[in-house]
């Protein structure tokens, strides 16, 4: 078996995953830590976009 | 309010040596926390790190292999190790089991590969935040 996901497939994955780490690690409640992943999740998902995007104006 | 529940997991958590509370977390994602009476957050960080690893192996990603060469090679080879290693046991098991796939050229390999290292890191944060709890230093 093997897994062929795409670089947009790969980056959802590492965005989820961290988000969530990072709610777990840094926040004292359970409510605080799933507000803050939600807030990374997002940031990354942003973060993903707009240099997707940028690089495709860019490279024209 | 919300201190209550920290003081009552702080008294119910088992008085252990944070140096092993640390290492049962590198080795076993989530294994820290979960000798610390964080049972939840020890699942959430176990089901992470190892879902981030085995997507990365069954990407067929390279694990990373300590030798040198120039500066960079070295830097790159070497953080990358230690990245695979943080992942404790799921990659000491992996490594012993014969996983030993080639550094082919492709996209999916290269992802695989950094995933591998991602969960290594993600460990180290869970093992940073075990490492902080059980010195009293956080909840």
């Amino acid at each position: 078996m093997k897994l062929n996901l795409t670089h947009f497939e790969v980056s959802i994955l590492f965005a989820l995953v961290s988000s969530v780490i990072l709610g777990v690690v840094t926040k004292k409640t359970d409510r605080e830590r799933v507000r803050y992943g939600i807030q990374c999740f997002v940031y990354f998902l942003v973060a993903l976009f707009g240099i997707g995007w940028a690089m495709h104006f860019l490279h024209g | 309010m919300a201190s209550a529940p920290t003081q009552e997991a702080s008294a119910s958590a088992p008085n252990r040596s944070p140096i092993v509370i640390t290492l049962v977390a590198w080795l076993i994602p989530g294994g820290g926390h979960f000798l610390l009476s964080r049972r939840g957050r020890a699942a959430v960080i176990f089901a992470c790190v190892l879902l981030t690893f085995f997507v990365g192996v069954l990407m067929r990603g390279p694990m990373f292999q300590p030798h040198g060469g120039d500066l960079l090679t070295t830097l790159i080879q070497w953080g990358g190790f230690l990245g695979d290693l943080a992942s404790g046991l799921a990659y000491l098991l992996t490594v012993w089991l014969g996983y030993a796939q080639p550094d082919a050229a492709g996209h999916v390999h290269d992802y695989g590969s950094k995933l591998i290292v991602a969960a290594g890191l993600l460990n180290i944060l869970a093992m940073v935040d075990a490492w902080e709890i059980a010195k009293g230093e956080k909840d």
